[in-house]
Parts: structure tokens; sequence; C-alpha cells
């Protein structure tokens, strides 16, 4: 029934629903409600004030194509050169390194607690792992440098004391639950039917696993893995402790390098005066990473919202 | 035994495989932190100021400035995430352009990397407004870094409450207000906590964005909200580039004290969720 029939069934003044006494106060919360959400959108539109404004002054002192194709790095030095490729190219091999740990273990850590652990296995290990992703970076760094540079000089390999490999792996390690956690959400909403189908057909585990339920989460899983390149070119402290501070460029994972993170964690703590070109260098840097990793995470929350929109 | 299930075998050794690595890993840290660090984990860690002398050195400094910050990161996070939370849940129409763009842009918050908040602090509060390298300015930095892990756990936990306890409020006759302060948030309290503990375990352990804002310093004396800071983290990272043997015993004992604080948060988060998870 409609409401205009409804009003004339009862043939009398139409009454409305609403209370017919003003609540002043419920407008009030409201609009604090509203503030607070504000707060958000003030945080990015400060974020994106910050980096730009210092940075197209930046550009125009230093050309962007000097900045973006430069293979030089030494902002600091007289004469001054500031070529970005290094520090992009060191972000680029740690954050490989990282990925080759943190995919594979992330991906089967995530597919043993969707499709073999009992629930009884996951309420265990699930917390586990959130134990390990909480575990601050500066201690990984510590545990890179302290623990992992030495393991791999004693099995022969030729690190420098600050080296791309150790922080890498370690970074890897520090993935691994993000990647697992993600995932396993993104397979754990591949409905039931499916799975059922394809144990009817006489599929075991294993098929079912990486046949149906893999391929049929695959938008989350990918998210899983750009979520976790977003967060591994923007780690700064195992790269500042056990990856160094030397803008070379180089694939050696045996030699260390610096990175667009640990630049900005090296210097933007020094007493650079504020307006000079050096300062300046630090919110170039810090855009370029910006940039990069927005990209990352757009395309990470996209894919999300397609698996959610597919299952859900 | 087929080569079928040979291979399923396999498989499943390899997944089991891929989550000891984790644990291996973390039980590896733990160990040789353990190790390196019982020897200077004495009271001195807790009573004395840095010093250039490893013997002397202690971290009361840089442990009371981490227990200030983490207090008022939970005084300013908490009010502002779950108020963002009622606001996404309970008043906003999702089709609106703005609010999905907010929605959007939480997410996107909640991945930014630490250290461009580190940035903006640097830009805008420690030297645009002039409040300079104060413990305050660390508080508000790692508080914006929080903020959308409280958001996005508050809402789930809103979320989880069930449409027929606002219907019956409603139909009781409670204003909107009353039904979701009397009725939706009690219900919703668990995950807030939950979500907020974890929010603030990891505001304790992170370091970036505060090197930026300064807390790079060497601070003798006990920290106050408008004074110059160091906390637990940049203190181990100050300790751990130094090349001396007993600063990195020093660091790692710091370590263990740091560990301590945010695993024992993390565990305390877990056990509220498993013991208060309601079903509905």
């Amino acid at each position: 029934m409609s409401a205009s029939s409804f009003e004339a069934a009862s043939g009398s003044v139409p009454t409305s629903l609403r209370s017919s006494r003003k609540h002043y106060g419920e407008k009030v919360i409201q609009v604090l409600l509203g503030l607070c959400a504000l707060v958000s959108i003030v945080t990015t539109l400060g974020i994106v004030i910050s980096l730009l404004v210092p940075a197209l002054e930046f550009f125009a002192e230093v050309s962007p194509v000097e900045f973006f194709t430069g293979t030089v790095w030494a902002p600091l030095f007289e004469p001054a050169s500031f070529g970005v490729v290094p520090l992009l190219v060191g972000t680029l091999v740690v954050t490989f390194w990282a990925l080759l740990v943190a995919i594979p273990f992330g991906l089967g850590s995530a597919i043993y607690l969707s499709e073999y652990a009992t629930p009884k296995r996951q309420a265990v290990l699930k917390p586990m792992l959130e134990i390990l992703a909480g575990v601050p970076t500066v201690v990984y760094g510590y545990f890179a440098l302290t623990a992992v540079t030495p393991l791999l000089r004693t099995m022969g390999l030729q690190v420098e004391i600050f080296n791309v490999l150790a922080g890498g792996l370690v970074m890897g390690v520090m993935l691994i639950p993000t990647i697992a956690s993600l995932s396993e959400d993104a397979m754990s909403a591949v409905p039931r039917d499916l799975r059922d189908g394809a144990y009817g057909l006489g599929a075991d585990k294993l098929q079912v696993s990486t046949r149906v339920i893999v391929p049929a989460a695959m938008s989350g899983i990918i998210a899983s893995f750009i979520l976790g390149i977003s967060r591994a070119v923007g780690e700064t402290l195992i790269v500042l402790i056990a990856v160094g501070q030397q803008a070379k460029l180089t694939f050696n994972p045996l030699e260390g390098v610096s990175t667009l993170t640990a630049f900005i964690g090296a210097t933007g703590n020094g007493d650079l005066p504020t307006g000079s070109t050096e300062y300046k260098t630090i919110f170039a840097v810090g855009l370029t990473l910006f940039v990069i990793t927005l990209v990352m995470n757009i395309i990470s929350i996209r894919l999300v919202r397609k698996y959610r929109e597919v299952y859900d | 035994m087929s080569a079928r299930k040979v291979r399923a075998r396999i498989f499943q050794a390899l997944m089991i495989f891929s989550l000891a690595v984790s644990m291996g890993m973390l039980i590896w840290l733990l160990i040789s932190t353990f190790i390196d660090g019982i020897p200077a984990l004495d009271a001195k860690l807790f009573t004395n100021p840095p010093s250039s002398i490893p013997e002397e050195a202690g971290a009361r400094p840089a442990i009371l400035a981490t227990l200030y910050i983490a207090v008022l990161v939970l005084l300013f996070s908490v009010p502002i995430g779950v108020g963002t939370a009622i606001y996404m849940e309970e008043y906003a129409h999702k089709e609106r352009w703005y609010n999905r763009f907010l929605e959007v842009n939480i997410q996107n918050l909640a991945a930014v990397p630490a250290i461009v908040y580190g940035i903006l602090g640097l830009a805008f509060i420690v030297r645009g407004i002039g409040v300079g390298r104060v413990l305050l300015a660390g508080a508000l930095i790692l508080t914006l870094v929080v903020l959308p892990t409280v958001i996005i756990a508050s809402r789930e936990a809103l979320r989880a409450v069930p449409d027929s306890i606002r219907q019956g409020g409603y139909a009781l006759g409670a204003t909107k207000w009353q039904v979701i302060s009397k009725q939706v948030l009690p219900a919703s309290i668990p995950g807030i906590a939950t979500g907020s503990i974890l929010a603030l375990s990891r505001a304790v352990g992170e370091t970036a964005p505060l090197l930026l804002i300064g807390a790079l310093t060497y601070v003798a004396f006990d920290p106050t909200i408008l004074g110059p800071f160091t906390a637990l983290p940049v203190q181990i990272y100050q300790w751990v580039k130094l090349p001396d043997q007993g600063f990195q015993a020093l660091a790692a004992a710091a370590i263990i004290v740091l560990l301590a604080i945010v695993l024992g948060m993390n565990a305390l988060a877990i056990v509220l969720r498993s013991k208060f998870r309601q079903k509905w």
C-alpha cells in the first residue's frame, strides 16, 4: 500500500511518522560526528599540500627531467646532483627480495588457513600471525642487521654490513601476515557451493585449492600483493638500519643501497634550513613516494571491492 | 599410495611449511634479541638517561615519553575515530559522492607510508605553526597515522550489531542518538576496544614519522608534553646506529621492553576479542 492511499483510507489529516518535537541535540550530534569524519579529509589535504608546495618549488629549481632520469643522487654534496633513479632502483630491489619471500609464504599460509586448517587450528594460528604483524619495524631492522646478515656471511655470501638481501628478506617476513590475512579473507569469501561442486566431481583439496579457490579469489589475492608492494615501498626503518643510506645505482643484493624512504628518514631529522633546495628535496622525494603508493593503494582498493561485489 | 595422493600430501606439507616459516622467524627473532639484550636489561635502563658511556646509559626519558604519547594518542584517536565510524555507519548516505570519497580516502590513508605523515608533521606542525619539535606534535602525528585503523575496526564493530536492535529502539520511541548511544555503541564496545588497542600498539612501535619531527635528539631529562622528546623506538634506532658493542646490547634490552609493551597490547586485544565475541 502506498503512502497516499494510506492517508486516503484513514480519511483525516495525514499524520507524519516523524516526532512532533524538534530534537536540536540530535542535529548537534550529527554535525559533531561529521566534523570527526572531516579530520580524515583534512589529513589527506594536508598531506597533499605539504608535499606539493615545496615539491613544486623544488622543480622550479631542478628540472623534473634531470630529477627522474639522473643516475647520480648527491643532493647534499657540492656540486649537487639530483637524479632520483638510484633511490628508485634501490626501492625496487629491496621490494623485489621482500616479495620473493612474502608472496609464496603469504599465499601458502592463506591457503592453509582457509582450506586446510580446522576452526580450532585457525583460532591458534591467526593470532600468531597477528603477533608477527605487531612487531615494530625498528625491531625487524635490528634483527636483519644483527642476526640475518651474520648468518648470510656464515653461509658464505660476501655481503656488506649493510646489504639489500638481509633487509629485503626480513621485510618479506614482515609482509607475510599482510598478504596472508588479505588473501585468506578473499578465499573465505568464495561461496561454499564452488567447493562442494568441485568435491562432488571428485577433486581433492589440492585441486580445489589451486584450480577453484585461488582463481575465484584472484582479485583479492592480487590486491594483497599490491598492498604488500605498497608497504614494502613505504617501509623505512628496516632500510635505514640494515640496507644502508648509500645512494648507489646497483642491482647487486650483496651491496647496500638507499631508498626513497631511507633518504627522507636520514635527511629529514637534520637541521637543513627551511627553504633551501636541500630541504625541498625531502618533499620532492616524498611526493614521488606518495604518488607511487597512492596508485598501488587505489588499484588494491578497487580489486577488493570487485571481489566483494561478486561474492557478498 | 597413488601419484595423486603423493602430490596432495606434498602440497599440504608445503602449505604448512609456509606458515612454519613465519613462526620460526618470530621465534628466532625473539630468542636472538633476548640473548643480546638480557645482560643489559637492568634497573639502569629504566632509571638513567641516555649517556655516551654504555654502562651508564638508560632509556628513562624515552620510556616515559612513549607512555605519555600512548595516553595522548588514545585520548585523541578513539573519540575522533569512533565518531567518524558512527557517522559513516549510522548517518552517511552511502550513495552520496562525498561519503564514497570519504570511504576510499580512509582506505588509502590506512596504507599511506608512515614516513609521509612525518613530512606532514614537519611541514605543518613543527615548522608551519611553529610548535617545534615537542612531544605533543609527535602524539598528534601518530594519532593521524593510527586513525584509519581505529575507524576501520570501529566500523566493523558497529556493522556487526544487527538492525533489529536499532529497530527495537526506534519502536520504543527512542531518537536516533538514543538508539546509538544506549544500544548500538555499548554492544560494539569489545570490537572498538580491540581495534583501539591494536592501533595504540602500532603507535607505540612507530618510528619513522618521529624521525622527521625531531625526536632524534639527546634528551637527558624527563619529558614534558610541550618539551623536546625522544621515544623508545627512536632511542633503539639511535643505539643500533652506534658501533660500540655495549650500545648494541642496550638496543636489544630496549627492544625487549618495547616488545613487552607492544606484544602485551596485542595479546590483550586478541583475548578481549575472543572473550567478548558476541553471537547475535
